[in-house]
């Protein structure tokens, strides 16, 4: 069993007052006290960005790598003890700029990651430069003069990848991003959430009253197995027009499952055994 | 002794490395230690394929200039390569082809042989040319054609027992048609020995892979680039056998980053690449730093900058395997000198890496990557796996970053109940970001000690050759070793300090050994003195005579003598 006390590490969050990192962080300890994730089954992975700090203020064990390579860190840790649940903390310019390439490969693979994108449209830590989620005349330090490129959609290049689990939710509802934390890592297979966090201090367009607005969640008549129905659903944004929830969710063999090698158990619980290799050596005389 | 030297050359596509090894192989089963060493471009068809063969009684480490014995199967070959050929020496080249003999100079034999047709009216293809010039060659070379037959056969075990027979058919057809037409030129360089031991013939990546292996590596992550693509070959093999995981990534930046998360969950993890690779791997190198995660990255060197000349060698990227990354962390460099240290030296830098929980580079070149050599097969008992301060159970109050006196902290894994935090961030004991300048310090001076704990209890003395005093000391790193061991026998009152750490580096022992020296001359394969450099930082000592190269060529024994001679001249 997993307590908030457990989860709680010395340091304070030093994110902006009001940042929707705060709701992606208490929705992630919620989940992680309902279905316990601790230090014997959990690691988290962050990249860098204001996302990243994330891994300072929950005490579990963490890693926080490069900016845009979170997910190939995870994916040697996945396949190193494919035991562990393996969260990847990721930001709209992590994961969609320097990492895009990672993105993409990550969501073929079929690794069973979750991956949480932290989607604030905007680069914060820098204090705030266009990002590949910001809107077209996005005006920004980058862009005085108004972002002349369009946007990612993430979830329909996941989609186009092979993600087999693709969803929607917004920092300003915990309990619901809590419920989609726990559906991602409970789906065996690459999972994404991507997450609306509106950035306080630097995003004056996506901000917490544009997407209460504006959202809306799928229909239970949605087809979560349909790749054409989540296309359509995710081709939506603008006014009125931004469904949040599970897009599409099929299962197919993750990565590991197709490993002979973790058939039986993990790579590190076999150790680093020392190996005769004279069988091999007789091929080459 | 000077050593017989053996070249086949053709286009590429026709067997001719393949044919190569073969040969070689007949040579290290009739008791002779052989060196092989390819040319060929970055194609798959076409363009102009060379192996040669150095063949040996003693022991053989480097391709010469000269050639005793030319397989000319096309005409490029026989205009690449007719200058070098030795008074005396011979040329087998196709009677039927017309080809152009005019720049051959006097007293060398030629072996007319149509080694086309006998391809295609025996074998059936010309795809069997060089079957038949092997077939020839042994003839010629006084070898044993039962040996050539059963190498087919191994090569051939997985294909048809027709596929066998036509081969063994070639082979013979060949080998007569050579007896029948040049019997008094036969030369008894492959006759077989009376004492045959078993050798191996393998390449510094298959080297490499076998090390990796031995060592326990559980994790390898490649991404494909000359000159080491080989080792994933080998690795992607066997490792359903022995139970690790190669990983073909997106890129050397994904490669490099999924080592260390491997790393970190506790999987001996290595990757490895070429220069051009390594260059962005520069980013993840210095995660590996400041995460005290364990890995070990081959390097293996080609000519640059950007692509260069990719599949040709050279030691170009020494001070950037020295420098690579902003600021500073403790990193290993080694580089083996030949073969069997790049057999030794990998499992070495897997127990390293895991001792200081650091990033431990093996440099290699290209030369050493695909170049063959004979050797006894590799045995595993001089090694033991050892993991250092790695802990497997709960600790009470576990930090990963505490600090130590020899600055190696307790290394856990995740998975076991602590809390494991690694942190690219500067960070404090724990794991957590930290910018305060007690802790900084702390932090980047714990890390650092690693290197003086690491001179202190693992660095051996520099390999030394010769007598201690001499005329002329050389000084060398990297595959120049087998060129400079073939050349020390014909030069007198010379000696030799091979360098085989290069961080933390023995300067100590260097500058004792290069103090007493009379006159120092320093060989390498790149253009700007980079050993030279790195041993005036480290000692002090400056280095007037240096022989540099960096024409994309290996060095060959030859140059050795010369450039000693022009040293003594002065």
């Amino acid at each position: 069993m997993t307590t908030h006390q457990q989860l709680a590490s010395p340091i304070a969050p030093t994110w902006c007052p009001g940042c929707g990192d705060f709701g992606i962080w208490t929705a992630f300890k919620d989940a992680a006290v309902q279905e316990g994730w601790d230090n014997t089954n959990t690691v988290m992975v962050a990249g860098i960005g204001c996302h990243g700090h994330i891994n300072n203020f929950v005490k579990l064990s963490s890693f926080e790598g490069l900016h845009g390579r979170p997910l190939p860190v995870a994916a040697g840790i996945k396949m190193a003890n494919h035991k562990l649940n393996v969260f990847v903390f990721t930001g709209d310019g992590d994961a969609l700029a320097e990492g895009g390439n990672h993105f993409i490969h990550a969501a073929r693979r079929n690794q069973n990651l979750t991956v949480i994108l932290h989607d604030n449209a905007i680069y914060g830590l820098t204090t705030g430069q266009t990002s590949p989620r910001s809107p077209k005349g996005f005006k920004s330090k980058s862009t005085p003069q108004g972002n002349i490129e369009e946007p990612l959609q993430p979830l329909s290049l996941a989609l186009t990848a092979g993600a087999t689990w693709l969803a929607r939710g917004y920092a300003g509802d915990i309990p619901g991003l809590m419920d989609l934390i726990i559906r991602a890592n409970a789906h065996p297979g690459f999972a994404v959430i991507q997450v609306l966090q509106p950035c306080v201090t630097f995003n004056q367009v996506y901000t917490h009253i544009f997407f209460q607005r504006n959202m809306y969640r799928l229909s239970k008549d949605h087809d979560v197995t349909s790749k054409t129905a989540a296309y359509a659903k995710l081709l939506e944004w603008g006014e009125k027009q931004i469904p949040i929830g599970i897009f599409y969710q099929v299962r197919e063999p993750t990565y590991e499952e197709q490993i002979k090698q973790l058939a039986k158990r993990t790579l590190v619980s076999a150790g680093a055994p020392k190996r005769d290799i004279s069988r091999v050596l007789k091929k080459f005389i | 002794m000077r050593p017989f030297v053996f070249k086949i050359g053709g286009e590429a596509g026709f067997g001719i490395m393949s044919a190569g090894l073969t040969f070689s192989k007949i040579a290290t089963r009739s008791g002779y230690s052989v060196f092989n060493y390819s040319e060929y471009p970055s194609l798959i068809r076409g363009g102009h394929n060379l192996m040669q063969v150095t063949i040996s009684k003693a022991v053989a480490r480097a391709p010469y200039q000269h050639t005793d014995f030319l397989v000319a199967l096309n005409q490029e070959t026989i205009d690449r390569h007719q200058s070098e050929l030795a008074p005396a020496s011979g040329i087998v080249f196709d009677s039927d082809k017309n080809l152009d003999l005019k720049g051959l100079r006097s007293g060398i034999n030629k072996f007319s042989l149509p080694l086309n047709q006998i391809a295609r009216e025996v074998g059936g293809s010309l795809l069997m040319r060089n079957t038949v010039a092997l077939g020839a060659s042994v003839a010629l070379l006084g070898g044993d054609l039962a040996i050539l037959k059963q190498l087919i056969s191994e090569e051939f075990a997985k294909k048809s027992e027709q596929i066998v027979a036509e081969n063994h058919k070639t082979a013979e057809a060949g080998y007569k048609a050579a007896l029948t037409k040049y019997k008094k030129f036969v030369r008894p360089v492959l006759k077989p020995l009376s004492k045959v031991k078993p050798q191996i013939v393998l390449t510094g990546n298959d080297a490499v892979a076998l090390g990796a292996i031995a060592a326990g590596m559980q994790f390898a992550s490649i991404y494909p680039m000359t000159p080491t693509s080989n080792i994933l070959a080998i690795l992607a093999a066997y490792q359903e056998e022995f139970g690790y995981i190669y990983k073909q990534p997106e890129d050397e930046i994904s490669a490099i980053n999924m080592a260390i998360g491997a790393a970190y969950a506790g999987a001996r993890a290595m990757t490895a690449t070429a220069g051009g690779g390594f260059c962005l791997m520069t980013e993840g190198y210095g995660l590996s730093g400041i995460t005290e995660t364990p890995l070990v990255i081959i390097e293996g060197m080609r000519p640059g900058p950007a692509t260069g000349l990719p599949t040709w060698t050279e030691q170009g990227d020494l001070q950037f395997v020295l420098r690579a990354h902003q600021s500073d962390f403790p990193r290993i460099v080694l580089a083996p000198g030949d073969i069997q240290e790049c057999f030794e030296m990998t499992r070495q830098a897997f127990n390293l890496a895991e001792k200081y929980q650091t990033p431990v580079v093996v440099m290699i070149d290209k030369h050493l990557c695909e170049g063959f050599t004979s050797l006894a097969p590799f045995i595993g008992k001089d090694f033991q796996i050892e993991r250092g301060k790695l802990v497997l159970k709960k600790q009470a109050n576990y930090e990963r970053y505490a600090l130590a006196r020899d600055g190696i902290s307790l290394r856990s894994i995740p998975g076991l109940g602590n809390n494991v935090i690694a942190n690219s961030d500067e960070h404090d004991t724990r794991g957590y970001s930290n910018e305060e300048i007690e802790n900084r310090n702390s932090q980047m001076e714990k890390r650092m000690q690693k290197l003086v704990t690491c001179a202190r209890e693992d660095m051996p003395a520099p390999k030394f050759y010769g007598h201690k005093d001499a005329a002329i000391t050389i000084v060398s790193w990297g595959s120049n070793k087998g060129a400079i061991l073939e050349a020390l026998p014909n030069l007198k009152d010379v000696n030799f300090l091979q360098l085989d750490w290069l961080n933390p580096f023995p300067a100590q022992a260097v500058a004792k050994i290069l103090g007493r020296a009379r006159q120092i001359l320093n060989i390498e394969c790149n253009y700007s003195g980079q050993m030279r450099g790195w041993i005036a930082e480290q000692t002090g000592i400056k280095i007037n005579h240096s022989f540099l190269k960096y024409d994309g060529r290996p060095m060959y024994p030859e140059e050795v003598v010369r450039e000693v001679k022009k040293v003594l001249k002065r």
